[in-house]
């Protein structure tokens, strides 16, 4: 057991840098993934995710691998995207996903000739995949950093962010003008995934927000308790993906994500609010009171 | 807890550049219980949202009596709330004490003493840490009344708010507007149900986009009232452009 769970943290120095950067990935990302969920945003992330590429490419040309130049044009470059998909859905009538779309498929397309013009296919592969066996103190620093001012914000606009949500009328009325924290929320999901990117790359970054957040609407009818479950699951997938990757030798990246793919699965069968199995065993009996529900 | 009046003077709401409602002027009286009614598409919503200030009155005034719409309660059609999102009686309830606790002030033990009071008033004892998306129609629009026990405003605005709702709940529900009128509040409610109207609403606001009468209900249900706003609906109809004004329900 020592063998399977233990040794390769206590035996690798990288391994538990490693661990520490998915796990701080997991906190931040967790409750932003409840909300882009909640708000119908599932792809957003995605979206997010492939927009910052022309930004790192662009920090790359000047600068090489650094994290600090990279991050910057990360984040630049994913709060253009958002904000120039939200601007143009208001303009012109359109729907933010499509014109999300639009906007992120060029810029991914633009970061990727950007990258193979300066770069190696070793270079594009790294930014694309992550490489999470090599985060440096400096990532590690950021990343943790990250992940403890979105926690922070996070507990702060929760309740504007909810009633935004949820009832986007009833918000107007009281004066809870949401539009600020709505703002907010996109920047930490951009930061988030571009603080990730350096550890599980862009394509892999959403998987540790969007999976655990999808798993953890099977085990809860409450946005809070949600928010903390699907956090563990991050946890969960991080850990033991890791472990997945140290003994099976596979990219540690695609492990962590698959991991926490496989929870996902789980929890679509056996989540106890409305998996399969709940609903199965909660399906109606004449004896119930008959009642409209909808 | 005395409502004030609600004044409307020369009030133009205008819908994709099409007038929803034009010229009206009249008021709400201080405390009193009115009911809105028209053909749909008569601006009935319009109106309410246009005194909300959720949409810009393009002409015109609506004064609140000193308050701000931030004041005043208001129940939308309820197909606008997302009845999937996990959240609990309670919490819902809870939303109400905005006005007193903002984005980021505590729901102290006062305000949840007060929530569970509201759940218990309208019937949903024992379903306060139960999830919305399980509730029944009626007992949605239970809870949604007990948040605007929680919001206690002295004005408060509902539309349609008996839609598809059983009619049990809807006497239970309509003894609370009549509890809130007797405290003085003043309650307007856009309604279908004519005969309802006259077994609860002393007064009457007729609207075909424009006011057809406005009184005492009796006076305002009249047979030459009701032909008026006949007639100004069939004039619509014959318009090109009238599928423009069937927005949000009336």
């Amino acid at each position: 057991m020592y063998d399977l769970i233990i040794a390769p943290f206590a035996d690798y120095e990288f391994m538990r840098r490693a661990l520490v950067t998915c796990l701080a990935l997991a906190v931040g990302a967790g409750p932003l993934g409840v909300f882009l969920v909640l708000r119908r945003m599932s792809l957003m992330g995605d979206a997010i995710g492939h927009a910052v590429l022309p930004g790192v490419a662009v920090g790359f040309m000047v600068s090489g691998l650094s994290l600090g130049a990279m991050t910057i044009g990360g984040v630049v470059a994913g709060l253009t995207v958002a904000l120039l998909a939200g601007l143009t859905a208001r303009a012109t009538g359109m729907k933010e996903d499509a014109s999300l779309a639009g906007f992120y498929l060029t810029s991914l397309a633009l970061g990727v000739m950007l990258v193979s013009l300066r770069g190696s296919p070793i270079d594009l592969l790294h930014i694309l995949f992550g490489s999470i066996l090599a985060v440096d103190d400096q990532g590690l620093l950021f990343v943790v950093g990250v992940a403890s001012a979105s926690t922070l914000i996070m507990s702060v606009i929760f309740r504007p962010l909810v009633v935004e949500c949820f009832d986007p009328v009833f918000a107007r009325t009281v004066g809870a003008n949401g539009g600020w924290a709505h703002a907010i929320f996109l920047g930490l999901v951009v930061l988030n995934l571009v603080a990730a990117f350096q550890a599980l790359g862009t394509l892999m970054a959403v998987g540790l927000m969007m999976l655990p957040a999808l798993a953890a609407r099977f085990w809860s009818e409450d946005v809070s308790h949600i928010a903390i479950v699907a956090t563990g699951l991050g946890l969960l997938s991080s850990f033991a993906g890791l472990l997945v990757s140290y003994h099976f030798e596979i990219a540690s990246g695609p492990a962590i994500v698959l991991t926490a793919a496989a929870l996902y699965l789980t929890s679509i069968v056996a989540g106890s609010r409305s998996g399969l199995l709940a609903r199965w065993l909660r399906r109606p009996h004449f004896h119930e009171p008959h009642e409209a529900k909808r | 807890m005395r409502g004030p009046s609600i004044s409307l003077a020369d009030v133009i709401v205008t819908y994709r550049r099409v007038p929803a409602v034009h010229h009206l002027s009249g008021t709400f009286e201080a405390g009193s219980l009115t009911a809105v009614a028209g053909p749909n598409g008569a601006g009935k919503s319009t109106l309410l949202k246009a005194i909300m200030g959720l949409l810009p009155v393009s002409d015109g005034r609506i004064d609140l009596g000193g308050l701000n719409a931030r004041q005043v309660a208001y129940l939308p059609q309820v197909p606008e709330i997302d009845r999937s999102f996990p959240i609990s009686v309670e919490q819902t309830v809870l939303l109400g004490a905005w006005p007193r606790a903002g984005a980021f002030g505590a729901l102290d033990k006062a305000e949840r003493t007060r929530a569970a009071a509201a759940i218990a008033k309208v019937g949903l004892a024992g379903y306060a840490h139960a999830p919305i998306a399980s509730l029944s129609v009626g007992q949605w629009h239970r809870a949604l009344f007990a948040r605007l026990i929680m919001q206690d405003a002295p004005v408060i605005l509902l539309d349609e708010p008996f839609a598809a709702v059983d009619e049990r709940t809807t006497g239970e529900l309509m003894t609370l507007v009549h509890s809130w009128h007797e405290e003085g509040r003043t309650v307007v409610a856009v309604l279908h149900d004519m005969s309802f109207v006259r077994r609860h609403f002393p007064r009457l606001l007729l609207l075909a986009r424009e006011v057809v009468a406005w009184g005492p209900t009796e006076e305002a249900l009249s047979p030459e009232n009701a032909e008026r706003a006949r007639a100004m609906t069939d004039r619509w109809a014959s318009e090109p452009c009238s599928h423009d004004h069937n927005h949000g329900g009336a």
